[in-house]
């Protein structure tokens, strides 16, 4: 077996035991590492295909950003953990036929997989040859020339996305006391300060 | 000894050796930056420093460090013991194998790999992990703020940090380390290195540096005053010193990536001397020295006023910068209309 064989299922069973221990694990905090765990698991995976740029780009989104969300979520709720526990055999059985279904779909549609030849000619006419150029640069040649206004689009959506959290989020109160940085700054002595000379024996 | 290390088994013996070199490298200057940094704080507050163990106290982290090792580990009653011990160990991991890809000089490097400030970024990105699983296991008030807090600052900080680097990248036109430093290489010495080109966002990345290195003045996760020792208040002896030592690692790679991405890294500084890994690692003690001063000197920040600063001035500016060296690059070009200040990819012959 070479190396890479070996990397190969090291990173495949990493990430399916991890990802298993995800639904498994009782304590959600737990979940979320184990998830983190199957992303790496996944990146590896990426390396190993030569895709290294998409392997750094999951480490730094969905590990570094993503999974950092869950985790804040999740250390801040209540949870009981013994209800979640009886939870779980209650809805045993329903998720196992939701994702036996799931199987059977995901099986007849690979059975029945087809790719029009259009497709095919366009998924491979754009790809530079390996020893060319590296997948960074080869991504970006294309992301920003051919693919240009479909990439511009999707940071739209996700800008409007954005704009969407912040306005459900962002709300002005008056009643409080801000800090105006600004004016703070320029504050000087002479207008902050006044200096009284009290003589003993006297108040002010 | 040709012929066995040309094979499998003879390489992987190779890498294995110069991980530990590497590794070792890190380990021992990691004594003197402690070493260092207790110093120079000690010379500004007119203080001696340590100077009881060792000759000129030098010794002073290895009984530190002895010391830690020999004392039992505690771990509190309520505590989710696994993620309690892997917090430290998680963070003192990811910032060593951060310093695969740093590249000492043109050839003293582990990895060059061509997403090298990718790789970095991801690791960078992990790091607060350690602090979020610590601060969670400790099942504790004062370590759960702090981890918030630090996962908070953190994060930030990486933004600024990721748009000051991309200024960088659109120079060199490479991920790779090795390329970004050759880029700054030229006849005029140290006015070739992107400090020159790239300036406001030098004095960003040192502040960002700092903050993301939770570094006084930003060191708020454990800010002593209101959370005692933040993250860290439960921990003890070897735990609590692979903390200490991923943060004094994380500080150093700072201090490394700083050298690479704005002065050159091996690169001499006047024409005419010859480059290398010397140059490197006075560059890097030099911006040690400069945080160890930051330390020394600036009181620390409050806690809104650190996220105000990160996230209404350096992003924007950062942001602007792009938006900034873009034109500029693309002013420059492939004809370097601007003498190639700003626009330093290698040009196609046949182009």
């Amino acid at each position: 077996m070479t190396v890479t064989a070996m990397a190969f299922y090291l990173f495949a069973l990493t990430g399916v035991g991890s990802g298993l221990l995800v639904v498994v694990a009782r304590n959600p905090v737990h979940s979320v590492l184990w998830l983190i765990l199957s992303f790496f698991s996944a990146a590896g995976l990426f390396v190993l295909m030569g895709a290294e740029f998409v392997a750094m780009l999951l480490a730094i989104v969905y590990v570094g950003a993503v999974a950092v969300l869950f985790l804040f979520v999740v250390m801040m709720l209540d949870v009981d953990f013994a209800e979640l526990k009886g939870g779980m055999q209650r809805y045993m059985p329903l998720g196992l036929l939701i994702g036996l279904i799931l199987l059977i779909e995901l099986g007849l549609v690979y059975g029945h997989w087809n790719v029009a030849d259009s497709a095919q000619a366009l998924r491979q006419s754009p790809t530079p040859a390996i020893e060319d150029t590296h997948n960074t640069l080869a991504l970006g040649q294309l992301i920003y020339t051919d693919y240009i206004y479909l990439f511009q689009a999707s940071g739209l959506i996700l800008l409007v996305a954005m704009i969407g959290a912040i306005v459900l989020t962002l709300r002005h109160r008056d009643d409080i006391k801000r800090q105006n940085v600004i004016q703070q700054m320029h504050r000087d002595p002479a207008v902050a300060m006044e200096l009284k000379d009290i003589k003993p024996g006297q108040g002010l | 000894m040709d012929g066995f290390f040309a094979t499998n088994l003879g390489t992987l013996v190779i890498v294995i050796a110069q991980c530990l070199l590497v590794t070792a490298f890190v380990m021992i200057s990691l004594l003197f930056l402690v070493y260092g940094d207790r110093k120079i704080w000690g010379a500004v507050q007119m203080r001696r420093g340590p100077n009881v163990v060792g000759p000129w106290g030098l010794l002073q982290t290895v009984a530190d460090a002895a010391k830690y090792v020999f004392k039992e580990v505690l771990i509190p009653a309520g505590a989710d013991k696994t993620v309690f011990l892997m917090a430290p160990l998680a963070s003192f991991v990811l910032a060593l194998i951060a310093w695969a890809v740093i590249p000492f000089s043109e050839d003293m490097v582990l990895a060059n790999l061509n997403v090298a400030v990718l790789y970095i970024f991801a690791i960078g990105s992990l790091e607060v992990y350690g602090v979020i699983m610590g601060g969670w296991a400790s099942n504790s008030k004062y370590p759960f703020l702090g981890s918030l807090r630090s996962a908070a600052q953190m994060i930030s900080y990486e933004v600024s940090i990721g748009f000051i680097i991309i200024g960088i990248i659109i120079s060199t036109g490479s991920l790779s380390l090795v390329d970004i430093v050759k880029a700054q290489e030229g006849n005029w010495g140290l006015f070739n290195w992107y400090w020159l080109p790239h300036f406001p966002m030098v004095f960003l990345f040192f502040i960002s540096a700092l903050a993301e290195t939770n570094r006084p003045p930003f060191d708020l996760p454990e800010a002593e005053s209101e959370l005692v020792a933040g993250y860290q208040v439960e921990y003890s002896s070897t735990p609590f010193l692979l903390f200490m030592a991923g943060e004094y690692i994380a500080i150093w790679l700072m201090c490394a990536l700083t050298s690479i991405f704005f002065f050159g890294g091996w690169l001499s500084p006047i024409p005419g001397i010859p480059d290398g890994a010397l140059w490197m690692l006075l560059k890097m003690s030099f911006f040690f020295f400069l945080f160890a001063m930051v330390k020394a000197i600036v009181p620390r920040y409050r806690y809104d006023q650190l996220m105000r600063i990160g996230w209404k001035v350096f992003l924007p500016l950062s942001l602007i910068w792009v938006v900034v060296v873009s034109i500029l690059a693309f002013t420059d070009g492939d004809e370097r209309n601007l003498g190639g200040m700003w626009a330093r990819w290698e040009v196609e012959a046949s182009n």
